[in-house]
């Protein structure tokens, strides 16, 4: 420990200003203060500070999504060796996940790279501190692209949601849309022959995906996976989206260290199984179907594209759910109606906050009125 | 009439240090002083010399465009020095004791049969009037001006505050007397904040007044908030508010004629190695305070006033005309590694569930924090914004009046209710916020703002 501060103090004035690489005491003030807690004190106002800080809430959301992922190269690998007929012999769990994990692994690094490379660099070129946000960012968007998207694709959205979705607008807690789904977004309307959203692909195997099957059921060649297949996972789709065991356990998380809202959680559910009742694909189906669960829990809740208000939350969330629903019993052409749902309220959600603030500035002035 | 508040949210950090019950024999003070820098928004002018000899209630400076608000000596003895700041402004005016302890007379009588303009006056001559701070915007009140309510908070529930209950127990006098003033000045407008934990033997007990009990974590105690519960500000209003210390003075005042900022303090903080009270003047220098050592090795912050809001005087510093506290706290130069992502970090304290110390006293800690002065992170953009509503028991949406500010939006500011707020108000909402923005500046640049444009 005393070590590592010595280091860092003996190389910190090359890269401060005026040191030989001093053009990149951003990076450097980043990966120091990513090490070593800084020794800033506090110059005004509370002269103490609580020690929870916007690392420590980005890593939280990344533990949640350990399961996720864990489940999701398990998941991987299991597609894989399914794939290769009805009669071979599955290997065992190991080699399912390792398997699962040289495939998934350079996603994760081709996101981080690609994502944190851009943030640094912009962070130089402003003079500010590099921000966090793209820590969960970085590991949202592995999952919830098909495993056997190109990496140079990936990289392309990657670059697209960090530099048009966030940076433009200032950075973290500036953007209007959630980072990671603008890059599924953007994959979804700029390669649409590899991300329709029904389609996976499993080493030649194509194999059409739940929601899918629901939407041409009348030609659909497949069974239908039951639902508990579903809930647990076992089925084909996007690395992390697929088991709802996985994700309940990410919002377990999620809500008790009171990261993320579970207003917004809960109204999300309730709006989508009410308007589940319009169709004939039975509610339950729908919460464990697709990216919804995943979408739920995890996009939604993003504090910074969802409404700052608490009934602004429950208005979000309720819309997000029927919205969703609508779009896939509706819309014949895209069946997974996540992803759109939630750009679109993400896009809405300063409008929401507007009318929640004005009924709470007019009753406010009432009471003030009578109280005068 | 009595109503009882119960509010729920709000936070009580558990911080090292609180005072213990001990009363200290004053000290002998090498100086005391006043500072202009404790009123908001007056322009101080300079009424004595350098070496000029003054009593207690001697006026010092005042009020550059209210020339009748004046700020008087706390103590008796010889000007020694003006310290000027930069541009020439005025910081400080240091005060050497004769320890005499001599106050000018002042014709006081029952205020019953002075009337209203007389006991103006004399609060304003003897320097007792800027005890009154006035919201909107907490400065110092004109004296022209009527409100529409009178508030007194008679417990402090910041961290380490003192016990008002246990500093005032033989104050009882001194308070009557003070609301026998204020009933004068504003008839039948006078409310008083007690504590459910207000000891049933307490003095503030057997005030009369309109009474309201609060139950709850702080901000409970804090004037802004329970005239937000009680009696809300908008635009067009005006509410004055008294600390115990001020109605104390002017009761006083009217006892004996005399100005007596004579005050018993908390002496607080996890850098004390003994902690309590002791009863002093204002003003007065914090080094005189050597009953209550701390390790001299160690890089110490000294803070007039609790460790949300108070000022950091230093070591040679003086104690503020309206604080009741001293708070020591280490500085927070240690660098830890990796801390961000340490699972367990159980001596550091937060509010938040990403970190497991709120377990800490399950796993037989104390549950007490030694905080330091460690920001724990760098200055970022809003990101979570939720947790503000979880430690402000008022209906006002911190992000967005923060942002309005921002914007110097006046309209919306307004709308947001900074007539309300004062920055000790936010102070927990800055305690907590993870993106570590300094929300008691800003909601000072926004008040200072309305005050320019209000003009």
């Amino acid at each position: 420990m005393k070590g590592i501060e010595k280091i860092v103090n003996r190389i910190k004035p090359v890269f401060s200003k005026g040191g030989k690489l001093g053009f990149l005491h951003s990076t450097f003030d980043a990966f120091e203060a990513f090490l070593l807690v800084p020794a800033t004190v506090t110059r005004k106002g509370s002269h103490i500070r609580d020690c929870n800080d916007l690392k420590r809430v980005m890593i939280v959301v990344v533990i949640a999504l350990v399961p996720c992922l864990l489940f999701g190269m398990y998941n991987t690998g299991l597609q894989h060796y399914m794939a290769m007929g009805p009669g071979a012999e599955l290997p065992g769990f190991f080699q399912i996940f390792w398997y699962g994990f040289l495939r998934v692994i350079p996603l994760v690094i081709v996101s981080y790279v690609v994502g944190l490379g851009i943030e640094f660099t912009v962070a130089q070129i402003r003079g500010h501190e590099v921000n966090e946000g793209y820590l969960v960012t970085g590991m949202l968007i592995p999952l919830i692209v098909p495993v056997t998207i190109p990496l140079w694709m990936l990289a392309t959205a990657v670059a697209f949601s960090v530099l048009i979705g966030k940076e433009i607008f200032g950075g973290t807690g500036m953007n209007i849309w959630n980072p990671a789904l603008l890059a599924r977004a953007f994959l979804f309307f700029s390669y649409p022959a590899y991300m329709t959203g029904d389609k996976i692909w499993i080493d030649g195997f194509s194999g059409a995906t739940p929601l899918a099957l629901w939407t041409e059921q009348a030609t659909a060649t497949q069974p239908m996976p039951s639902w508990m297949d579903m809930f647990l996972g076992f089925i084909p789709g996007s690395v992390g989206e697929t088991s709802v065991v996985c994700i309940l356990l990410g919002a377990a998380i999620l809500i008790y260290t009171g990261v993320a809202s579970w207003k917004i959680m809960v109204s999300c559910l309730a709006g989508a199984a009410l308007a589940g009742l319009l169709g004939d694909i039975p509610v339950h189906y729908h919460l464990v179907m697709g990216g919804f669960a995943f979408g739920c829990v995890f996009m939604a809740t993003d504090p910074v594209s969802s409404p700052q208000t608490e009934t602004g939350k429950w208005i979000y969330g309720a819309l997000i759910g029927v919205l969703t629903i609508i779009i896939r019993l509706f819309n014949p052409g895209y069946p997974e109606g996540m992803m759109l749902a939630i750009l679109l309220m993400n896009t809405f959600a300063p409008l929401i906050d507007h009318y929640v603030v004005a009924v709470h500035v007019k009753r406010k002035m009432k009471r003030i009125a009578a109280n005068g | 009439m009595c109503a009882h508040y119960k509010l729920r949210r709000g936070l009580d950090i558990p911080l090292k240090g609180k005072a213990d019950m001990i009363t200290e024999t004053p000290v002998v003070s090498a100086l005391y002083a006043l500072k202009p820098i404790d009123f908001k928004h007056i322009v101080p002018k300079l009424l004595v010399r350098e070496g000029d000899a003054l009593k207690a209630g001697s006026p010092v400076f005042c009020d550059k465009n209210r020339p009748e608000v004046r700020f008087t000596s706390p103590v008796s003895g010889i000007v020694q020095t003006v310290v000027r700041g930069d541009k020439r402004r005025l910081e400080a005016i240091e005060i050497l004791p004769d320890c005499k302890n001599e106050s000018l007379k002042f014709p006081a009588e029952a205020p019953e049969i002075m009337s209203v303009q007389k006991i103006k006056e004399l609060l304003l001559e003897s320097g007792c009037w800027p005890f009154i701070i006035r919201r909107p915007y907490g400065i110092t009140p004109d004296p022209g001006e009527t409100p529409k309510a009178v508030f007194i908070s008679c417990f402090d529930s910041a961290p380490l505050a003192p016990d008002l209950d246990y500093a005032f127990a033989n104050r009882e006098e001194a308070l009557e007397m003070g609301l026998r003033v204020l009933e004068r000045l504003c008839p039948g407008i006078i409310h008083l904040g007690l504590s459910d934990k207000t000891s049933p033997h307490s003095v503030f007990r057997r005030l009369q007044a309109r009474v309201h009990t609060f139950s709850g974590p702080h901000p409970a105690g804090n004037p802004g908030i329970q005239i937000h519960h009680v009696s809300p500000i908008g635009r067009d209003h005006i509410v004055w508010t008294l600390t115990p210390q001020g109605l104390s003075v002017i009761g006083e005042l009217f006892l004996k004629g005399v100005y007596d900022t004579t005050r018993t303090i908390a002496v607080t903080g996890p850098a004390l190695l003994k902690t309590g009270y002791i009863c002093c003047p204002s003003g007065i220098q914090v080094n005189a305070l050597t009953g209550f050592p701390y390790d001299k090795n160690r890089e110490v912050r000294v803070i007039s006033g609790n460790p949300l809001t108070g000022d950091n005087v230093g070591p040679e510093g003086f104690l503020g005309f309206h604080h009741g506290q001293i708070t020591f706290l280490e500085e927070g130069h240690s660098r830890e590694l990796l801390g961000w992502a340490r699972p367990l970090r159980l001596n550091k304290f937060s509010a938040a569930r990403t970190y497991v110390s709120y377990l800490a006293p399950l796993l037989g800690k104390t549950g007490r924090f030694s905080l330091n002065t460690n920001a724990n992170g760098g200055a970022r953009a809003f990101v979570l914004t939720q947790g503000y509503q979880k430690v402000l028991p008022a209906n006002i949406f911190v992000s967005f009046l923060i942002k309005a500010i921002l914007a110097q939006d006046i309209e919306k500011m307004e709308q947001f209710s900074i007539y309300e707020m004062i920055p000790e108000d936010l102070a927990l909402c800055e305690f907590i916020c993870p993106s570590k923005i300094e929300i008691q500046d800003i909601l000072q640049q926004g008040i200072d703002l309305m005050i320019k444009e209000m003009q």
